[in-house]
């Protein structure tokens, strides 16, 4: 314990300590962005299809979260944590405030995507005897998704990045993981390099994904 | 068995469209319904179907009022198809799958069955060729056709038509048209509103020209295109032929 306390080089330890925190990362960001993404897709339909005495104020609340730095809401959020008396981790903060900040930003996503199909192209389906739900499942959803993913890939590896800031409520993610390090053996360069690594070997597959639907995708089109 | 249309009155917010049209329209029959932008004869095709609300009167299909409180307008919709200006085909489907899509949803066909309706009716419009591409990749003659295809494909006792060759280049026209033809000539009840004069001659009943939200003039083809009493449906037809 002591010895490496003092061991001024990058060892296997260190390597495995920046994975559990990439471990962390990763976690953070599936439950922000599933949370997120499931709450965008809701604020987003009701945002579509509601009358402007729901839309306005909803769309107003929503606006808070996109306004105001993460950086700023997660320390309030865990300060009012402890005020209410909630006994959460600051993980769970940190997913929490981020599935907000991401529902914030994705239900404009899916506003958008939902109001980018034709009007005449839902009233066909209409006219063939669909339902209103099914016109939405089989119809709007569909093509609505398509305009939407690109945005949304981005979306979701902007808050990858941004669990970075749950470092401040005392989470151990990969950037404070990298920060541990750095502080013992001196090497910031060095060992942010290869944090920086991590952090691109976890984006690129979610960007080649999306970039091959697109693809699929727009060859149909 | 016969759509009636008693008196329908239709506005969009204070600009009144339709002024009280009354006709009826029966089984077997083909009824062109020509007139200058604006008549409200697009809005009235919009009505029969229900996809517009009406202000007053009524509409029976097959004595079923399509406005009537406790009507099921989704089971009604399935004996009206309708074929719009617009062909909007479903962009993430095949040929094949957007003339599925409602046999089996809203019909609760079997994937088999429906393809095998699918592949019949639009063998019947020519498109047997095309069955596995994507809309995108037909041409907008093609896609009306596929559009008719659709909504045959649900067996429908009536079938509207909304302009249904206005958006098409020149060239195109004809092929849909011979679909039309097609269909008239196996018996299909249509109400057609279309600005070619020289198909509406030629394969209707009878023929109603619009004028300012009114059935100004209704009759054989032979009275109203041929030898019409009205000064504007003579000025109408003379602007358009």
């Amino acid at each position: 314990m002591f010895s490496s306390l003092f061991d001024t080089t990058f060892s296997a330890n260190d390597l495995w300590f920046m994975l559990k925190g990439a471990g962390v990362t990763l976690m953070l960001t599936f439950w922000a962005v599933l949370g997120g993404t499931l709450l965008g897709v809701v604020f987003g339909v009701v945002r579509a299809i509601s009358p402007w005495w729901v839309n306005a104020p909803l769309g107003a609340v929503l606006d808070v979260f996109r306004s105001i730095p993460l950086l700023i809401q997660l320390v309030v959020a865990n300060s009012f944590k402890t005020i209410i008396g909630i006994h959460w981790s600051p993980f769970t903060v940190g997913c929490v405030v981020l599935a907000l900040y991401m529902s914030a930003y994705c239900t404009e996503i899916v506003r958008s995507g939902f109001l980018a199909v034709p009007t005449t192209t839902r009233r066909a389906a209409r006219s063939l005897g669909l339902s209103w739900r099914q016109d939405l499942t089989e119809i709007v959803f569909p093509i609505a998704m398509r305009v939407a993913l690109p945005s949304w890939i981005g979306l979701t590896l902007g808050v990858m990045k941004d669990t970075a800031m749950v470092w401040w409520i005392g989470v151990v993610e990969l950037l404070r993981s990298s920060q541990v390090i750095v502080t013992r053996i001196q090497e910031p360069l060095f060992v942010l390099s290869i944090a920086g690594l991590i952090y691109f070997l976890m984006s690129f597959p979610i960007a080649r994904l999306g970039a091959r639907l697109e693809k699929r995708w727009r060859e149909n089109d | 068995m016969s759509i009636e249309i008693q008196d329908v009155h239709k506005a969009f917010g204070s600009l009144e469209v339709v002024k009280g049209v009354t006709m009826t329209v029966e089984k077997g029959e083909v009824v062109s319904i020509i007139g200058g932008s604006g008549s409200g004869k697009s809005t009235l095709l919009m009505c029969i179907n229900g996809l517009e609300p009406i202000n007053s009167g009524r509409i029976l299909v097959d004595g079923t009022d399509v406005h009537g409180r406790g009507t099921d307008l989704n089971k009604l919709r399935r004996k009206i198809g309708i074929v719009f200006q617009q062909w909007n085909a479903f962009p993430h489907l095949t040929v094949l799958e957007n003339v599925m899509l409602a046999p089996r949803k809203v019909l609760g066909k079997s994937k088999a069955e429906a393809e095998a309706i699918a592949v019949e009716k639009l063998a019947r419009v020519g498109l047997s060729e095309k069955i596995a591409v994507y809309p995108s990749k037909l041409s907008g003659g093609q896609q009306q056709r596929m559009a008719i295809a659709r909504a045959l494909a649900m067996s429908p006792d009536y079938m509207l038509f909304d302009e249904v060759t206005s958006a098409l280049d020149p060239q195109l026209v004809g092929e849909v048209l011979d679909t039309m033809r097609l269909l008239s000539s196996e018996g299909m009840t249509m109400i057609v509103v279309t600005h070619e004069i020289a198909f509406a001659r030629e394969v209707s009943n009878r023929v109603a020209f619009f004028h300012k939200g009114r059935i100004h003039e209704i009759g054989p083809p032979a009275q109203v295109i041929g030898n019409p009493r009205e000064p504007e449906t003579i000025d109408f037809l003379k602007s358009v032929l």
